[in-house]
C-alpha cells in the first residue's frame, strides 16, 4: 500500500513541473510590462534603470532559462513580489486562502448536513414527491450560473434586511478601527458570510444530494439489505445501520477529492460578493497583469487539483485492493 | 423464453427490422421529460434564429429606397447595425416598443438578448464540437493502437485534466485581449474546447478497448476488412452514442463557462452581446439596482437553455443505455 | 469408415508451431511466457473434419486462431495448400482470407449489433470485390443465408432480433461468404441449447459436403466432437497428446489423458455400471509448465523418465499418433 502511495506521490512531481511550465509559457503571451509591474504602474524611471531591472529580473534570458530561474526561486520559497498588494506573493497567497477556506468549509458542512438526510430519504421513497422535488432542485442547481443566483439573492435582500450585508467580509469602519472584542469580530464576519455561504451551499447541495441518493439506491438494491429486512429488523435500523454505512463509502471518496479544493476560491462568487479570497486575488492579478502573482496563484490552483486527483486515486486504492496490485 | 419460442416469434415474416438507433429513438420518445427538454431546446434555437431576423426586418423595412432583395439580404444577415445607439432612449423599462426595455446605450434589450443568444449558443455548439473532435481522436487512437501510444496519450490527458479550468481559461483569454470583439467568441470556444476533451477521451478509449475484445471485431480481422473500414463502420457507430450524449451535456457546461468568463470580462467582449456579458452590466450598481430588465433576462435564458440541454442529454443517455438504477 | 488415407490430399500442415504470450512481471523483470501452444505438429486433409478437444486453457482456441493467422506463430511453420503462411505480410494475408475462415463461439458478441444480416454476411464480399453492390450482391447474400437455414426476409433484420442458434447460422453464413476451402470452427455450438446444437451441426455437415470444405472443429465437449469429426486430436496444456481417427480413439485410446477423459464421460444407461475415475490433481499453470511430459503430475502411470524427457509425438500404429513414453505398455 505504501509503495502504491509513494509511486503516486512521485508522479506528482513531473506532472506539476509540466503544468507549471505550460502556465509559464501561456503567461508569456500575456500583455504587460514586468518592469512596470515591479516598480509600480506609472512610475517614471530612466531607460537605464529599466534595463537594469530587466537584467535583475532575468527578463532578457530565453524562456526556458527564465522558467528555471523561477523554479529555483520557488525552491527557495521566493514566489516573487506583487505590486498591487505591495507584499511578497507567498504572504498574499497564504493570507488570503484562509478567507476562501472559511467560506468553503462552512458551505461544505452545511451541504453535507442537508444532503445526506435528503439523499437518503429520496432514495428510500424513490420517485415520490420528495424525491421528485429534489430532482428538480438538483437539476436547477446544476443548470443555473452560480454568480447569477448570487446576484438574484443580493437583489432580493437589498432592500429588506439591514442585518445581512451584501458584500465584503467585514464592515469597513469596523475593519479599519479594529474590533472591540473577539465576539464582535466573529459576528461581523459571520453576518457577511451568510449570503455567500448560502449560494455555495446550494450549489454543492445540487450535486451532493444526487450523489448520495444514487449511492444509497445502489446499496438498497443489494441482496444483503433484503436479508436484513427478512430478518425482521426495523426499517429504520436497516437503513441507517446497514445501508447508510456502505453508501457512505463512495461519498467519502469524493469528499477526499474535495479537501484540497477547499483552499481554492470560487472565483465568480468572490467577485460578486467582493469577498477577499484567493479567487479575487487571481482576478486582480490578471486584470493588473501582475505576472508573478498570477503565476504563483495559478500553480497553486493546479497543485490543489493534482493533490485532489491523487487523493481520489488513493481512496479508490483503499476501497478496491485490485487497483493497488497493478 | 426458450429458444423455440423466440424462433417462433422471430420467424414471423411481418416483423419489421429494427436497428439499435430506432430502438433508442422509441425509448427516447417514451421519456416525456426528455422530450420536453428536446422540444424546448429546439424552440430556443428557433427563437435565437428568428427573433433577431424580425428586428432586422423591421429596421430595414422603413429605410428609404430599400429594395426587396436588399431587405431580404439584410434580414438574413442580421448584424449589429440592427441595434442602434439611441442614447436619448436609454435605460427605459419594458414598454410596448421595447419589450424588454433598453440598456444604457439605448439598445433594445430583447434584440440583444436573442442575438446574444445566438452567440452564447454558438459557443456551446462549437466548443462541444471541438471537445468531441479532440476527445474522440485522442481516445480513439489510444484505444485502437494501445501500447506505448495509449500510455503516452493518457498521461497527456491526465495532465490536461489537472489544469485548473476556470483560472487557466481566464489567463488564456487575458492573453488574447487583442482579439476584436466579433472574434472573442472564437477565443472562448477555443479555450473551453482544449481544456474539456480529456473526459470524453477517457470514455471513448474505454469503449474502444472493450469493443476490441468483442468477437465481431476479430471477425472483421479474419474477413480481411480494411483498417479504415473497421474504425469507421464497426467501431465508430458503437461509440457514437456516448459521443452524442457527451456533446449534448458538454454544450450546457460550455454555455455556463462562457457566461462566467464573459461576466468577468474575459469572454465575449462588448459591443458583441452574449448572455454572459449582458449579466456583466450588473457589476455596475446603478444597473444592478435600478435596471434589472437588463441583466435578469439573460440569466433566465441561460437557465432555461442549460436545463433543456441537460434534460435532453440525460434523456438521450437513458435512451441509448438504459440502466435500471435511476 | 472413410479410409481414403492414401488418396487424400493434405490441405494444412502444422509443423512445430509454438505460440507464447509474454506477461509482464514488473518493471524491470523479464516477462513470463504463457505457453499457449507448445510445439504442435499435425496434418489435415482435404474434405475431413478434424476435431480438436481438450479442457479449457489447453490452447486449442489459440491454435485455431494462429492457424488462420489472427496471431502470428512464435515459432514453427504453417503450410496451407503448400504455401508457408506463417509470416505473411498483411498485404498477402488479405488474399489468404478468402480461403480460410473462422466461426466464433459466442453468438452474442460475434455479430456487430449495429449491422443488419445483409451487411454482416455481405461486407466481406464487397471488400474483396467478389461482387458489386446491387442485385447480384443481394441475391448472393440471400443464397448463402438460405443455405444456412434462414429465410430471405431475415436479411434486413438485426442480430438482437434472432435467437442464439440463428445467430450462429448467421456467423456460419458470414464465414461462407468468401467461399473458403478451410474453416476453423471455434466451439461453434458450445453456447447453444442442446436441442439446437444438433441442428447446427447437421447444417455444418451438409454444407461441408456441398462446398467441399475442411473443418478444424474445436470443442471441449467430447460428445459433440464424436458426432461430427472424422479424426480427433486431444490437447493438453498446449501440446497434442493423441491424434487418430474417431473410432480408434474411442475404442483404443493410447494416451493416459485420453483414457481418463473418456472414462469421465457419464454413462446414461443405468444398467451399464461404469467405473469412473477422476483424474488426480489440477491443471498446472501455462507459465510454469511441468518438466518432461506435461501430464506427468497427474498421470497414474508416471515413471522417472516422464519427469525428465519430453515424449515424442510418434505414430505408434497406423494413423494413430501419441505423445507418451510408455504408450505400448499401458
Amino acid at each position: 500500500m505504501l509503495r502504491f502511495l509513494g509511486k503516486r506521490i512521485l508522479q506528482l512531481i513531473p506532472t506539476m513541473l509540466i503544468i507549471s511550465l505550460l502556465i509559464f509559457i501561456v503567461l508569456d503571451f500575456m500583455p504587460g510590462d514586468q518592469v512596470q509591474a515591479y516598480l509600480g504602474v506609472g512610475s517614471e524611471v530612466s531607460p537605464a534603470r529599466q534595463e537594469q531591472i530587466r537584467e535583475q529580473l532575468g527578463l532578457n534570458e530565453p524562456l526556458p532559462v527564465q522558467y528555471l530561474l523561477w523554479l529555483g526561486r520557488v525552491a527557495r520559497g521566493d514566489l516573487g513580489r506583487t505590486n498591487i498588494y505591495n507584499a511578497d506573493v507567498s504572504d498574499v497567497i497564504f493570507g488570503f486562502i484562509w478567507n476562501s477556506f472559511l467560506l468553503n468549509i462552512f458551505a461544505l458542512i452545511f451541504a453535507l448536513l442537508i444532503a445526506i438526510p435528503v439523499g437518503i430519504k429520496s432514495a428510500v421513497k424513490k420517485y415520490g414527491l420528495f424525491d421528485n422535488f429534489f430532482t428538480v432542485f438538483s437539476l436547477a442547481g446544476v443548470s443555473m450560473p452560480t454568480f447569477f443566483f448570487a446576484l438574484i439573492l443580493i437583489f432580493l435582500f437589498a432592500r429588506n434586511i439591514d442585518w445581512i450585508p451584501l458584500n465584503g467580509m467585514r464592515t469597513p469602519i469596523m475593519a479599519v478601527r479594529g474590533y472591540e472584542s473577539l465576539w464582535q469580530n466573529i459576528t461581523d464576519v459571520g453576518r457577511h458570510m451568510i449570503l455567500p455561504v448560502t449560494v455555495l451551499t446550494m450549489t454543492s447541495l445540487a450535486t451532493l444530494t444526487r450523489y448520495t441518493r444514487n449511492s444509497v439506491i445502489e446499496v438498497i438494491n443489494q441482496d444483503y439489505i433484503r436479508t436484513a429486512r427478512s430478518k425482521g429488523l426495523k426499517e429504520k435500523v436497516v437503513i441507517y445501520k446497514h445501508a447508510f454505512r456502505n453508501a457512505l463509502l463512495p461519498l467519502i471518496t469524493i469528499l477526499g477529492m474535495w479537501v484540497p479544493a477547499l483552499f481554492g476560491g470560487a472565483i465568480l462568487l468572490e467577485t460578486v460578493f467582493l469577498w477577499p479570497g484567493i479567487g479575487r486575488v487571481l482576478l486582480n492579478g490578471i486584470t493588473s497583469q501582475d505576472l508573478s502573482l498570477v503565476m504563483a496563484t495559478l500553480v497553486f490552483y493546479a497543485l490543489l487539483r493534482v493533490i485532489g486527483n491523487l487523493l481520489a486515486d488513493v481512496s479508490y486504492g483503499l476501497a478496491d485492493p485490485r487497483v493497488r496490485v497493478k | 423464453m426458450t429458444e423455440a419460442n423466440v424462433e417462433e416469434k422471430v420467424n414471423a415474416p411481418r416483423l419489421k427490422p429494427e436497428g439499435p438507433w430506432k430502438i433508442a429513438w422509441k425509448r427516447f420518445k417514451k421519456n416525456k421529460i426528455a422530450v420536453v427538454g428536446g422540444v424546448s431546446f429546439i424552440l430556443i434555437v428557433l427563437a435565437v434564429i428568428i427573433i433577431p431576423m424580425i428586428y432586422a426586418f423591421n429596421l430595414w423595412r422603413d429605410v428609404e429606397g430599400v429594395t426587396t432583395g436588399q431587405l431580404i439580404r439584410e434580414t438574413v444577415n442580421v448584424d449589429l447595425r440592427a441595434q442602434e445607439f439611441q442614447l436619448a432612449n436609454s435605460e427605459q423599462p419594458p414598454s410596448r416598443e421595447n419589450l424588454l426595455g433598453t440598456d444604457r446605450q439605448g439598445r433594445d434589450v430583447m434584440f440583444r438578448l436573442f442575438y446574444g443568444g445566438r452567440i452564447s449558443m454558438m459557443v456551446g455548439v462549437l466548443s462541444a464540437f471541438l471537445t468531441v473532435t479532440l476527445g474522440t481522436l485522442v481516445g480513439g487512437v489510444a484505444g485502437y493502437y494501445g501500447g506505448k501510444i495509449d500510455a503516452f496519450l493518457m498521461r497527456f490527458a491526465e495532465i490536461v485534466q489537472s489544469i485548473p479550468f476556470l483560472p487557466m481559461m481566464m489567463v488564456i483569454s487575458a492573453a488574447m485581449r487583442w482579439v476584436p470583439s466579433e472574434q472573442t467568441m472564437l477565443v472562448v470556444v477555443f479555450v473551453v474546447g482544449i481544456l474539456s476533451w480529456p473526459g470524453l477521451s477517457r470514455v471513448v478509449r474505454g469503449q474502444i478497448l472493450s469493443l476490441r475484445e468483442q468477437e465481431f471485431m476479430q471477425a472483421t480481422e479474419i474477413l480481411g476488412i480494411s483498417d479504415t473500414s473497421r474504425i469507421v463502420r464497426h467501431l465508430l457507430p458503437n461509440v457514437l452514442a456516448y459521443i452524442i450524449v457527451s456533446a449534448t451535456l458538454g454544450m450546457g457546461g460550455a454555455i455556463l463557462l462562457e457566461a462566467g468568463l464573459s461576466f468577468l470580462g474575459l469572454g465575449v467582449s462588448p459591443p458583441m452581446p452574449s448572455w454572459g456579458n449582458m449579466i456583466q452590466t450588473a457589476r455596475n450598481s446603478t444597473v444592478f439596482q435600478s435596471y434589472p430588465w437588463i441583466w435578469v433576462p439573460p440569466g433566465m435564458m441561460i437557465m432555461f437553455t442549460v436545463i433543456s440541454v441537460n434534460l435532453l442529454g440525460e434523456g438521450l443517455r437513458d435512451a441509448f443505455d438504459p440502466k435500471e438504477i435511476r | 469408415m472413410r479410409d481414403t488415407r492414401d488418396t487424400r490430399e493434405p490441405i494444412l500442415e502444422v509443423r512445430n508451431v509454438k505460440k507464447y504470450f509474454p506477461v509482464s512481471a514488473g518493471l524491470f523483470k523479464k516477462p513470463f511466457q504463457v505457453k499457449a501452444v507448445d510445439d504442435v505438429s499435425f496434418t489435415m486433409y482435404k474434405g475431413e473434419t478434424l476435431g480438436l478437444v481438450g479442457e479449457s486453457g489447453c490452447g486449442k482456441s489459440t491454435l485455431g486462431r494462429t492457424i488462420v493467422r489472427l496471431y502470428e506463430p512464435t515459432d514453427g511453420e504453417i503450410i496451407f495448400k503448400g504455401n508457408d503462411i506463417s509470416h505473411l505480410s498483411s498485404h498477402k494475408l488479405k488474399y489468404l482470407r478468402q480461403q480460410m475462415q473462422l466461426i466464433f463461439q459466442d453468438p452474442y458478441s460475434s455479430l456487430n449489433p449495429r449491422m443488419n444480416v445483409n451487411s454482416i454476411v455481405g461486407e466481406a464480399m464487397l471488400t474483396h470485390k467478389l461482387v458489386k453492390k446491387g442485385h447480384d450482391y443481394e441475391d448472393k447474400v440471400v443464397e448463402i443465408v438460405e443455405k444456412c437455414g434462414l429465410a430471405a426476409y431475415h436479411v434486413n433484420r438485426y442480430p438482437h432480433q434472432f435467437s442464439g442458434g440463428q445467430r450462429q447460422r448467421i456467423g456460419v453464413a458470414r464465414a461462407l461468404a468468401l467461399n473458403p476451402d478451410f474453416i476453423v470452427a471455434d466451439e461453434p455450438v458450445s453456447a447453444l441449447d442442446v436441442s439446437v446444437q444438433s441442428q447446427v451441426l447437421n447444417m455444418m455437415n451438409s454444407l461441408k459436403d456441398e462446398f467441399g470444405l475442411s473443418y478444424l472443429f474445436i470443442s471441449h465437449d467430447l460428445s459433440v466432437v464424436k458426432h461430427i469429426s472424422d479424426r480427433i486430436g486431444v490437447m493438453y496444456l498446449g501440446s497434442l497428446v493423441e491424434l487418430t481417427n474417431k473410432d480408434a480413439l474411442y475404442e483404443n485410446p493410447l494416451h493416459p489423458y485420453t483414457k481418463a477423459l473418456l472414462a469421465a464421460i457419464p454413462e446414461p444407461d443405468p444398467r451399464k455400471i461404469k467405473k469412473m475415475e477422476a483424474i488426480k490433481g489440477e491443471i498446472p499453470s501455462n507459465i510454469n509448465t511441468p518438466s518432461g511430459c506435461k501430464f506427468h503430475t497427474r498421470c497414474p502411470y508416471m515413471k522417472d523418465r516422464c519427469k525428465e524427457e519430453v515424449p515424442e509425438f510418434r505414430e505408434l500404429e497406423k494413423d494413430h499418433f501419441v505423445a507418451c513414453h510408455f504408450a505400448e505398455e499401458i
